[in-house]
């Protein structure tokens, strides 16, 4: 018998650091020195508190860059960096760490955050529990994607990935490996999870599901 | 009082399985939960909601207050005025009355918690029993702009809030490094942001009937469009700005304006700032400053944000707002002032109008009279940031997990 689709929730606090930035010298120590819970926090804190919004999101570093700092074409660099090409935090923390000193070699006049204004440094504290949804073939996979929290699905897509440092998903993982379904794997590992809202990536997901139990 | 399945149409099931699926691992723990006031005011509404429904989900809370006379609340006024930034004079004296009456907090309340959750500065000397109770977890929780505090109550509230475990701000802005410079010890420091009741009978649906009810009331036209603020009589919440924002609108459009307080117990400022707020609207007959009634409070609020138009919060301090959460579930488009916890609520344009004068004040307020759909849009939006975000079922889930994070450490914990 196949091994059990087993579906995990992650729930998250915010945890305050009392660390802020006034500059794009106090972003990057920042950067450099604090928990990796911190990039992850502020590289993903949008698509789940905004879950619903269809812009793409941008993470926390840009957006203070432009809207505070006004420096738009850093602001961009840090935006486009393509959180799927990276397998750990520590690979994105050194990506924009990468980015933002080259920036100021080119870019030595500092610009300083007016007052209330500075970037505050935060990170998460998440919690994985097990629900009590699980799923032995691909006709329970597909119902099960429709029932589960947005936390739930969240975390087996970006949490799981990135911060349990796993090569994949944990989907496209399962249904390789216990399925045998390579095809349909590869097609949810390959969607661009960071431009959909959650409920449009659950809408995708069961999609695909759904078209290959009707293709056997 | 709502019980949870009936928050299951608004947020869903998945949502409230989560919950029981947290409160499981606090099994035979028991929460006690302490502020100054059962009544009036964002945090004991959000307790009187709060402690029923943890306890239909399986966690132990108990809900205790302290004791305080007169001269007390009036000094604990004075410290929720500076902690904002207002100039108050804290001398010894004050805190003289501050420490006495919290002695006697101290030796007369029972505390028996596991974990024990205290609520802004009123009762935050209860710190001292914790040698009675060395095995408990202490979280302070602080409901005020602690942006630009008074340097001087700063340091001396920060002595306890170094004893504590944990601390809890509202809005990012507001966390300052809390490190023992002795001991080196650092406490952890939470966001945690208030959140409101959407079965609650200040924000649960009322037919058209029940609004109309209250407008005739307290004298209120549907004639003409509303503009209101519904917020305690406090100078932080600049009900005279208000009207001066007021009087620039009324030059183009003949709207009215409704200001609508409570009295919190722990309030004492109340008496002056309304009669000042009646001087300045000098018999307008379309400015209508309301005391509402104690006995219909939420009925009436409720009724009132749901005839207004546009819904202003003018403050010039906030600790999170949560009249601008009840105003943008009802899905009413809100101006309102980029302080505090207002701008985690709404994003400029979007869910919402942030300002910084009168001025600004009485230009975006004149724009959404005049722009039906966007001030629908901005509403719509609103009201969709809050349910995902603000209401109590998400409050009660942040706590659950701020309980299991006094005890388990770490970045990620499997459970």
């Amino acid at each position: 018998m196949d091994k059990p689709f087993y579906f995990y929730t992650g729930l998250s606090i915010v945890e305050l650091t009392g660390r802020r930035a006034r500059n794009l010298v106090d972003l990057l120590d920042g950067i450099e020195t604090l928990p990796g819970s911190s990039i992850y926090y502020h590289t993903h804190r949008f698509l789940i508190q905004h879950h619903y919004m269809f812009s793409e999101p941008l993470n926390d570093f840009a957006f203070w860059i432009s809207d505070v700092l006004q420096e738009d074409l850093l602001a961009e660099r840090i935006a486009s960096v393509d959180i799927m090409q990276f397998s750990s935090i520590r690979q994105l923390r050194d990506r924009f760490i990468d980015i933002i000193e080259a920036y100021l070699k080119d870019n030595r006049e500092l610009r300083t955050a007016p007052s209330g204004e500075e970037f505050h440094f935060m990170k998460c504290r998440t919690f994985v529990l097990p629900t009590h949804h699980a799923a032995e073939t691909l006709e329970e996979f597909a119902a099960m994607i429709e029932k589960i929290s947005r936390h739930s699905l969240y975390f087996h897509i970006f949490e799981s990935r990135l911060r349990l440092e796993k090569e994949t998903n944990d989907f496209s993982y399962w249904l390789e490996t216990s399925l045998g379904e390579n095809e349909l794997a590869e097609k949810i590992a390959r969607l661009d999870p960071y431009t959909q809202t959650l409920e449009g990536l659950r809408k995708t997901i069961h999609t695909l599901v759904t078209r290959r139990l009707e293709g056997r | 009082m709502a019980h949870i399945k009936e928050y299951i149409p608004i947020v869903g099931q998945s949502i409230i399985d989560e919950l029981y699926l947290l409160a499981e691992r606090l099994e035979g723990k028991v929460i006690q939960t302490v502020n100054s006031t059962a009544v009036g005011g964002g945090v004991a509404e959000i307790l009187n909601c709060m402690v029923p429904l943890m306890e239909e989900i399986g966690v132990e809370m108990y809900w205790d207050l302290i004791k305080g006379g007169e001269n007390f609340f009036n000094v604990t006024k004075k410290f929720h005025n500076a902690l904002h930034g207002r100039e108050e004079a804290i001398t010894d004296d004050v805190l003289e009355i501050f420490m006495e009456t919290s002695l006697q907090n101290v030796a007369n309340m029972k505390m028996n918690g596991d974990i024990i959750l205290i609520h802004d500065p009123q009762p935050i000397v209860l710190i001292k029993n914790r040698s009675k109770l060395p095995e408990a977890h202490w979280i302070w929780r602080c409901h005020i702009d602690v942006s630009n505090p008074d340097r001087k109550l700063w340091r001396f509230l920060r002595q306890f809030m170094l004893e504590y475990d944990a601390c809890i701000f509202s809005a990012p802005v507001f966390s300052q490094r809390l490190v023992d410079t002795e001991s080196g010890k650092e406490v952890d420091q939470f966001l945690v942001s208030p959140s409101i009741d959407p079965l609650s009978a200040k924000n649960k649906e009322i037919p058209r009937e029940t609004i109309d009810v209250v407008l005739e009331k307290y004298g209120i036209s549907t004639d003409k469009p509303i503009v209101s603020q519904i917020s305690r009589y406090d100078y932080l919440k600049d009900p005279v700005g208000v009207i001066e924002a007021y009087k620039l609108v009324k030059r183009y459009i003949d709207c009215q304006l409704v200001l609508a307080g409570n009295v919190a117990s722990d309030d004492p400022e109340h008496d002056k700032v309304y009669s000042e707020v009646k001087e300045h609207a000098d018999k307008d007959p379309d400015i209508h400053p309301l005391v509402i009634d104690p006995a219909h409070n939420d009925i009436e609020i409720n009724a009132l944000q749901r005839a207004s138009d546009v819904i202003v919060q003018k403050s010039l301090k906030e600790g999170f707002a949560l009249t601008v959460t009840e105003a943008l579930w009802k899905a009413k488009p809100v101006v309102a002032s980029a302080v505090g916890g207002i701008p985690l609520q709404i994003t400029n344009d979007y869910s919402g109008v942030l300002v910084r004068t009168v001025e600004g004040t009485a230009r975006s307020i004149r724009q959404l009279l005049q722009s039906p759909e966007y001030a629908r849009r901005l509403g719509e939006n609103g009201h969709e940031h809050i349910k995902n975000n603000f209401l109590i079922t998400r409050h009660i889930r942040d706590y659950l997990l701020l309980f299991l994070s006094t005890m388990h450490k770490g970045d990620v914990v499997s459970l």
